[in-house]
């Protein structure tokens, strides 16, 4: 039965209420391709098995007196940002061993709550800071994808680099994932998957660990798109422990997203056209314009002209709020300790131990940002850029319903390729961190491939709270553009 | 923007993280790089334009100033590297 696992969620749902299989066969699908695969990928950090298999057998149990949920007996893997109950939760840190949170993240009790199957927990940068996922304490994770005739490894993008390397290698159904400046897209786009970032405050924040909070949103990684907006439907909620969590009604988005596109329109925003963008990505994007036009879509070029500072503007407000965020890594509480002399000691071995190099930069950068004579010439300068750029969107989004841009400026590279200059790395996610910035919701949908045989992304952009639209347009590029290659199974 | 090796120690002691000589170095040159490239934002005009305070806006949500959750000390300090009768323990920080 291992053509399970090729199943997206809504056609193994329809399977399991037919009852052509049981949750625990469609369970144990995964947790052999999860064995067979994960040696080489790294994807999962924490499988779980026995708890897949209970929760299953209790899905079936469900499915069988007819009180079937949304994902029932769905099997997903968690990123390990999100807080799990009893099970192990890391962020990838070496600062948080073996901390088992007494409480479930909203996000996760919306799954469970849904009939959902935890399959374990998922690889990620540590602490979410990354863009390429070697920065985790476990290891970096590897893609599914390679080149075409040539075994480099390469990166699977981050920081939610298990996620979708999970998802692109049928090592679970779907998977949950979060974005601080491009985190569920970049990935995706790096691995051939859809990856969904909600307005900030669709998505309850509550038990999921912080790094820039107000940036952070989550959102799913899955293989479709009605699996993207099927997983939004349950992973949304009002939350009153997040005071961001908008309280307003989750609309039906797989019903928008059978509504036509003709008469849309869709903005083209010239300042995405950045030097050294390779010339196969800007065909693509041009490809993405021609499917628009034939599904009766309009096309109107836009000006976002304070696009070039969102980059920095974040990498002013993303450190400053990760340093505030992670001071309470301090040895007493969980995690790691590292005894000293006295107590300022010991907070400063345990968190020089705790922390990777990555994340002391960051933590560095943000308090030098926020210290005594900088806050206004840094912080507060960001924050007021950030207006700007999100002035830019509210004027464009007077006149054109959502935005088309690629999602990467290049597919995925090479192991190492880019560690040694942390700002090249940062470059990565040039295209998606103005969407953070302005809290507007973006998707990731898979659209077409480089010429060696990589998967490349196509970036759509809403107004807030107008993922409806985001779905309905992703899918005329979902359509478009076919059935594109599975990557090839090198892990045996 | 450059910083010096003085000022790396500074704010790593600020933000409670010990640095090898060797780690200080690195960062005093990343760091620096990295200042320098945000410091593009002194191009923007942001005369009379507001902070960013929230993506969306919203209002601030009240409720009642009631006990919600709470009363389980043993699950709070599970987690604890040391910890005794539900206390956390810390190097003694009084003489």
């Amino acid at each position: 039965m291992s053509d399970l696992i090729d199943l997206t969620i809504v056609e193994a749902r329809e399977g399991l209420d037919n009852g052509d299989f049981s949750s625990q066969e469609y369970t144990q699908a995964h947790l052999d391709e999860i064995e067979k695969a994960n040696k080489a990928l790294n994807a999962f950090i924490l499988p779980t098995p026995e708890k897949a298999l209970n929760m299953a057998k209790a899905s079936d149990e469900r499915i069988g007196k007819g009180e079937a949920g949304l994902l029932e007996g769905v099997p997903l893997g968690i990123k390990d940002l999100f807080c799990t109950k009893d099970v192990r939760t890391t962020a990838c840190s070496h600062i948080l061993d073996g901390f088992e949170p007494p409480y479930e993240s909203t996000v996760t009790s919306n799954l469970w709550d849904a009939g959902a199957v935890m399959l374990g927990k998922l690889n990620l940068d540590e602490f979410a800071m990354g863009s390429s996922n070697e920065t985790s304490f476990y290891g970096p994770c590897i893609n599914p994808w390679r080149r075409d005739g040539d075994d480099t490894q390469l990166v699977p993008g981050g920081s939610s680099g298990g996620s979708a390397s999970a998802v692109a290698a049928h090592l679970c159904a779907a998977a949950t994932a979060t974005d601080t400046g491009g985190s569920i897209r970049q990935p995706a786009a790096f691995t051939g998957t859809v990856g969904l970032k909600p307005t900030y405050g669709r998505v309850s924040r509550w038990g999921i660990v912080a790094f820039a909070s107000s940036l952070d949103q989550a959102g799913p990684i899955t293989r479709s798109v009605e699996d993207s907006a099927l997983m939004l439907q349950v992973m949304a909620s009002h939350d009153q422990k997040d005071t961001t969590c908008v309280d307003r009604p989750v609309p039906d988005y797989r019903a928008a997203m059978g509504e036509k596109v003709k008469g849309l329109t869709i903005g083209i925003p010239k300042e995405y056209r950045v030097e050294g963008m390779g010339q196969e990505i800007e065909d693509l994007w041009q490809q993405g314009i021609e499917w628009f036009k034939e599904a009766g879509a309009r096309i109107k070029e836009v000006s976002l002209p304070h696009t070039k500072y969102a980059l920095p503007a974040y990498y002013i407000v993303a450190p400053a709020e990760a340093s505030s965020n992670l001071a309470r890594y301090d040895g007493v509480k969980y995690g790691l300790r590292v005894e000293g002399d006295d107590i300022i000691s010991m907070y400063e071995n345990s968190r020089a131990e705790g922390f990777g190099a990555e994340v002391k930069r960051r933590i560095l950068m943000g308090t030098y940002v926020l210290s005594a004579g900088y806050y206004d010439a840094y912080y507060l300068k960001a924050q007021k850029v950030r207006t700007r750029i999100k002035q830019d969107f509210d004027a464009v989004f007077q006149d054109v319903d959502v935005l088309l841009t690629p999602t990467t400026p290049s597919p995925a590279f090479a192991m190492g390729e880019k560690t040694g200059d942390p700002l090249e790395m940062y470059l990565n996610d040039i295209f998606t961190v103005t969407v953070n910035m302005a809290g507007l919701p973006g998707i990731s949908v898979p659209a077409g491939q480089s010429s060696t045989g990589l998967p490349l992304g196509l970036q759509l952009i809403g107004k807030p709270f107008d993922e409806g639209t985001l779905f309905k347009t992703a899918k005329v590029i979902e359509e478009a553009a076919g059935d594109l290659p599975e990557p090839e199974k090198w892990w045996g | 923007m450059q910083i010096n090796e003085e000022t790396v120690r500074k704010i790593a002691h600020l933000a409670r993280v010990k640095v090898t000589s060797e780690e200080a170095k690195a960062l005093e040159s990343e760091l620096s790089t990295i200042l320098t490239w945000v410091g593009e934002l002194d191009e923007v005009d942001t005369d009379d334009v507001e902070p960013m305070t929230s993506a969306v806006e919203t209002a601030m949500k009240m409720r009642e100033d009631e006990v919600t959750d709470g009363g389980y000390a043993q699950r709070v300090t599970k987690n604890a590297p040391m910890s005794e009768d539900n206390f956390f323990v810390v190097p003694k920080v009084v003489e």
